[in-house]
């Protein structure tokens, strides 16, 4: 059968269906909350300081304020937020129907297996990026509202503060598409899909030591090359500290490379779920 | 078993299925024609085991499997002409009984309004069309038996595959549900439905598949065996408001051979030498006032008459 001949429309309409039932669970579904939770904490982080600042009278500093921005956003957000985020929705696309035993709802439609993991991660996607998208969103109008609007207006305006809103928020997606399809395929490939996840966080902490085609091997790598500000030596303390060496891309990708590096990456673990999805069996008995 | 063509068949070629070194089922040869087709045997005996190799729910570890010429590893063609409704009793979270088999429609690609037409004519045909806008978690086990057949029926497969259909639903929606399956036998389908007791199945059965221990010990035509099993009794637990007046009724028949109260005062335990009768008389009974909740085979006594009818030593669970 050509590409052309495939069956596109009918795959469309069948990936649709499956990402329709699944946002609705992933959305809503109580034992998500925490997820949320997550995703306000530092929404939260930066009301509170700003709420001190205007408590205190004091006039913040935009620049420092924008690096303690970009230094959140890779420490806590990229690699604790997002992260835990995507392990809690991602893995349980599968592995949370085989624990609820309806994994079988869907292996007895007519339907591919890597059509039901395209519609599964796609729900996945749509609700990670809602979530942390709102979350971006809130945390940079949490942080500078309490700025002049006319300082703010300025930033975004005539400097470069539409950019990097939009840079933050291409991030954010890139991080939800990048951990949730490993996120997926641990909760395809593991029984139990927190021990990969410990793996795979240890891995993007050390990765910055690691050769630069190693590096490559790791999501944290390509998002540190599309954060738009570069966190400040005066916030990493030094160059040997921790902290630059988790901020720290010391040969960063260009946009383009980082972009098509971390989706070739994802596409090459969602085809490596797929197949072991094409052999999954349904058998519960063993859960 | 008859001779239609092998794309119209279900076929096992020396099948055999091992769970790491469980065996599920050995060296299995059937081919299954149009019609209805009972597989009998005891817990573990590998009925399930047979339905979710020919569904592609798990796979053979040796031999071929080819479902009306297809093979249970092409779900996209296999689920458009097979219909199964699993033993398995889970929904997916938070869906009525009509978005369950709704759902069903959509993912197999059609359109809102054909899913829509489909999905209440299926419900309509188990009898389920008032409760069909709850919540599943709020049905009994019978209804969720139905919704269960519900769905496996919606898309109007040529194999329908029913494990363990008749559990947990009352005389009165048993004999429909009986009827239905007669139904669909008579518009040419392949029905293959399990039960662990051959007095369930053995009045719309054409033929039976005995499985003892994962392997087929006997297969042919229901006749023969139901001769056999009528002059041994069996035992059914009846779920019931009244088991003391239920008690009473029952005892007059003389093919009752015993009645007694359940341990926990809820139910009535009958022993019978002919259960089809039996079942008649309950439907009777249901209408008259006793609020009959579920009847079930008493295990052990159906693992005395499956031993009977193969003559082999009880089967390890």
């Amino acid at each position: 059968m050509s590409f052309r001949g495939l069956p596109w429309a009918l795959w469309r309409r069948q990936i649709v269906a499956v990402a329709r039932l699944e946002l609705k669970k992933t959305l809503l579904a109580r034992r998500g909350l925490w997820i949320y939770i997550l995703a306000l904490a530092p929404v939260l982080l930066y009301a509170a300081h700003s709420f001190v600042m205007v408590k205190a009278g004091r006039r913040g500093n935009f620049g420092e304020d924008t690096h303690i921005f970009a230094a959140v956003f890779q420490f806590l957000y990229l690699r604790l937020v997002i992260f835990f985020g995507c392990v809690g929705i991602f893995t349980n696309l599968f592995r949370g129907e085989v624990l609820d035993k309806s994994l079988h709802y869907y292996f007895l439609a007519p339907l591919r297996r890597d059509v039901l993991l395209a519609g599964k991660y796609l729900s996945g996607l749509l609700a990670a990026a809602v979530i942390f998208s709102c979350s971006t969103l809130l945390q940079i109008v949490a942080l500078y509202w309490y700025f002049n609007s006319n300082v703010v207006q300025d930033y975004l305006y005539h400097g470069n503060g539409l950019l990097h809103v939009a840079a933050y928020l291409g991030v954010t997606l890139l991080a939800c598409i990048g951990y949730g399809s490993i996120f997926l395929a641990a909760g395809v490939l593991f029984r139990n899909p927190q021990i990969p996840a410990l793996v795979v966080l240890l891995w993007e902490t050390v990765s910055g030591v690691l050769p630069p085609l190693l590096q490559k091997c790791s999501v944290i790598f390509y998002l540190k090359s599309l954060c738009p500000v570069t966190v400040p030596g005066s916030i990493t303390l030094d160059k040997s500290s921790l902290l630059a060496l988790l901020a720290v891309n010391v040969s960063p990708a260009s946009v383009v490379t980082a972009i098509l590096g971390l989706l070739v990456l994802s596409v090459a673990v969602l085809a490596l779920s797929s197949l072991r999805l094409r052999r999954m069996e349904i058998d519960y008995g063993v859960e | 078993m008859n001779d239609a063509a092998p794309d119209k068949r279900i076929v096992f070629e020396d099948v055999s299925k091992f769970y790491g070194e469980v065996l599920g089922v050995n060296r299995v040869n059937l081919s299954i024609p149009p019609g209805i087709t009972s597989l009998v045997g005891p817990n573990g005996s590998g009925k399930t085991t047979l339905m979710n190799l020919m569904t592609g729910l798990v796979e053979p570890t040796r031999g071929r499997i080819r479902v009306l010429g297809l093979s249970p590893r092409q779900p996209e063609q296999l689920f458009r002409r097979l219909g199964y409704c699993t033993q398995y009793d889970s929904f997916p979270r938070g869906l009525t009984g009509y978005q369950f088999v709704y759902s069903y429609l959509r993912l197999s690609g059609r359109g809102h309004a054909e899913a829509e037409e489909l999905a209440v004519q299926a419900i309509e045909r188990v009898n389920l069309g008032e409760a069909a806008h709850r919540s599943i978690a709020s049905y009994s086990k019978g209804m969720r038996q139905r919704i269960k057949l519900a769905q496996a029926i919606c898309h109007n497969p040529t194999v329908l595959v029913l494990d363990e259909p008749l559990n947990g639903l009352d005389p009165l929606i048993r004999a429909e549900t009986i009827a239905l399956f007669r139904a669909l036998a008579a518009q040419g389908l392949h029905l293959i439905i399990s039960s662990h007791v051959l007095h369930e199945v053995d009045v719309i059965s054409d033929q039976v598949v005995l499985l003892s221990n994962g392997y087929v010990v006997a297969e042919g035509e229901i006749r023969g065996v139901r001769d056999e099993i009528q002059e041994h009794p069996m035992q059914i637990l009846i779920r019931c408001n009244n088991p003391g007046a239920l008690a009473s009724q029952v005892f007059l028949q003389d093919y009752v051979v015993e009645a007694r109260l359940h341990h926990d005062g809820g139910g009535l335990l009958v022993k019978t030498r002919d259960a089809d009768r039996f079942y008649l008389l309950l439907n009777r009974i249901a209408q008259n006032g006793i609020d009959i909740e579920s009847v079930a085979p008493a295990d052990d006594d159906v693992l005395s008459v499956y031993e009977y009818l193969i003559g082999t030593e009880e089967p390890s669970k």
